[in-house]
């Protein structure tokens, strides 16, 4: 087991172990074919400690591509991505412990209840067994699910089941929390819950969020918001700027404009 | 925690959640149990009156058919249970869990690995419960032989997951995997020394039919279990089976490595 690495003590929820003033994901240059399709296409951005970066673009635009060249599970044709400092295709382990995931589709064990779904990924996150419970407990008062711990997964709805999957993403400390359309599937009310959630999350924990969207209405909170398009940046800054760019009055527009129309 | 306790931890969570699953799921025990069962109370009750097994070893005296196919319906279990993992692996695949578990800060080796483990503990469950039914029936081991049968019947069944896990990367989507299956599971039962001895199917078949089981590697887990079970080695079948395990499962590291395998090759979605 000479590539394990030892990680940090992460019983109940420190505080995100990212780089202090620093970027903790850095996406330089990265291009990634499926087949002859360019899913990617150079892609570079940043997402500092305690920032929330917005990842805006259509269904297609390579979202999810890019999410999973971060999370280490296709490789980048091209270019690199780091967590905390370490290159996700020379050093995952190190990448993968500095990183909090809410996936896009469900990810709950159906049959299991919360707490064990919780327990189950604080032991794959490293949490020694005795911390486990404490852990578990933790992370669901801060999303004030801890009545929740002994039902089962299947029996919650489907907003509920996001916000199990968030706090579950807590779990460890990360340095960044990777939110690929977490809010998809819910309804209006459940979406401006859990996006008050995640801000509020940010701003204690202090973690770094790139949170993927093709939603206009859920760029709001984020500090900056990068626009891809069929696999490219086609715009990145805060989102006044970037609607100040585009020469359009509101983002919607400005995202319209950029993207050919092919908006939500 | 230090790097050791984490990869424990995180094999033992595994192993915990297949546990907990097979339980819940009583009838894949009753299955488990049944298929095997079958086999034995009709197939080679039936048959014991018209197969006469002769002296070979590692039998030391005559036995009856019944006897002769236990350690072949033992090793059926394996088989089919390391084909249900792989249909677990690609039924986590298609849930997310497998995400969940593939982007663990662990090795991606270990992880696999530990996968694995938990799919032979799943299998020494059946396969004891198996043999106690059996038992019952009064188709025994000697008594020590269920003893020294569990290192052969551990490293069978590693061989067999690591097969399946190989497998497991290969299927693309849940509704290929029953076709995909009566291509590995039948072929490999079948055309092995499981029901007849390896030279009554070179006297009674045709040569390909005999070199088809020389080749097959569940033949090789068949007769090991066989002599542990008599408190033998049996030193090429121990090779073969080491080796196919081996080879197997690093053929299923390359196939679950993002960089290199399968799935990093794989369209969007799959990984």
């Amino acid at each position: 087991m000479g590539d394990l690495v030892s990680l940090p003590r992460r019983g109940a929820l420190p505080e995100a172990s990212g780089l202090s003033g620093g970027a903790v994901l850095e996406v330089a240059a990265v291009t990634r074919h499926y087949g002859a399709r360019k899913a990617l296409d150079g892609v570079s951005l940043q997402v500092g400690a305690g920032e929330m970066v917005a990842l805006l673009g259509p269904n297609g635009a390579g979202k999810t591509t890019l999410f999973r060249v971060i999370e280490g599970l296709i490789p980048a044709d091209g270019g690199r991505a780091t967590v905390a400092g370490a290159d996700v295709a020379a050093e995952p382990v190190r990448a993968l412990a500095a990183l909090g995931i809410v996936f896009q589709e469900a990810t709950l064990d159906p049959d299991l209840s919360v707490g064990e779904n919780l327990s189950y990924y604080a032991a794959l996150r490293g949490v020694p067994r005795k911390e486990r419970r404490a852990a578990v407990a933790d992370a669901l008062s801060r999303l004030g699910l801890t009545d929740r711990l002994r039902s089962r997964a299947r029996e919650l709805s489907g907003g509920l089941r996001r916000r199990v999957e968030l706090a579950r993403a807590l779990i460890g400390g990360p340095a960044l929390l990777l939110l690929d359309e977490p809010t998809d599937a819910l309804d209006p009310g459940s979406r401006i819950a859990l996006r008050g959630e995640i801000d509020r999350l940010r701003h204690l924990t202090g973690c770094g969020v790139l949170w993927a969207t093709h939603l206009v209405e859920e760029v709001g909170q984020a500090d900056r918001v990068v626009i891809l398009d069929q696999g490219r940046v086609v715009a990145t800054g805060a989102p006044a700027d970037v609607v100040a760019a585009s020469g359009r009055g509101t983002l919607t527009e400005a995202f319209l404009a950029l993207t050919g129309g092919a908006g939500s | 925690m230090s790097a050791i306790g984490h990869a424990l931890g995180a094999a033992a969570a595994i192993a915990r959640r297949d546990l907990r699953r097979f339980v819940e799921q009583r009838s894949r025990l009753a299955s488990a149990l049944v298929r095997p069962l079958l086999w034995l109370m009709v197939f080679a009750a039936g048959f014991q009156n018209v197969f006469g097994v002769s002296i070979i070893p590692p039998y030391q005296t005559y036995v009856t058919y019944q006897v002769y196919v236990l350690p072949g319906l033992a090793a059926m279990v394996l088989l089919f249970n390391g084909m249900q993992s792989s249909l677990s692996l690609v039924y986590d695949r298609e849930m997310g869990m497998m995400r969940l578990v593939l982007t663990a800060p662990l090795p991606r080796w270990w992880l696999l690995f530990a996968k694995l483990l938990a799919g032979v503990l799943l299998s020494l469950v059946q396969v004891y419960a198996f043999l106690g039914v059996a038992a019952l029936l009064d188709v025994r081991l000697p008594a020590l032989g269920y003893l020294t049968v569990l290192p052969a019947l551990v490293l069978s069944a590693l061989m067999l997951g690591a097969v399946g896990l190989l497998l497991s990367a290969t299927i693309r989507q849940l509704e290929n995997f029953a076709g995909a299956m009566n291509f590995v599971i039948f072929p490999m039962f079948f055309l092995s020394s499981a029901l007849y001895p390896l030279w009554k199917i070179g006297e009674a078949a045709a040569a390909p039919v005999y070199y088809l089981c020389l080749v097959n590697p569940f033949t090789y887990a068949v007769e090991l279990i066989r002599f542990a079970a008599y408190g033998e080695l049996e030193p090429l079948a121990l090779a073969v089976v080491a080796g196919t395990g081996l080879a197997a499962f690093l053929l299923a590291r390359l196939a679950y490595d993002p960089q290199r395998g399968l799935l990093g090759r794989a369209r969007p979605g799959l990984a």
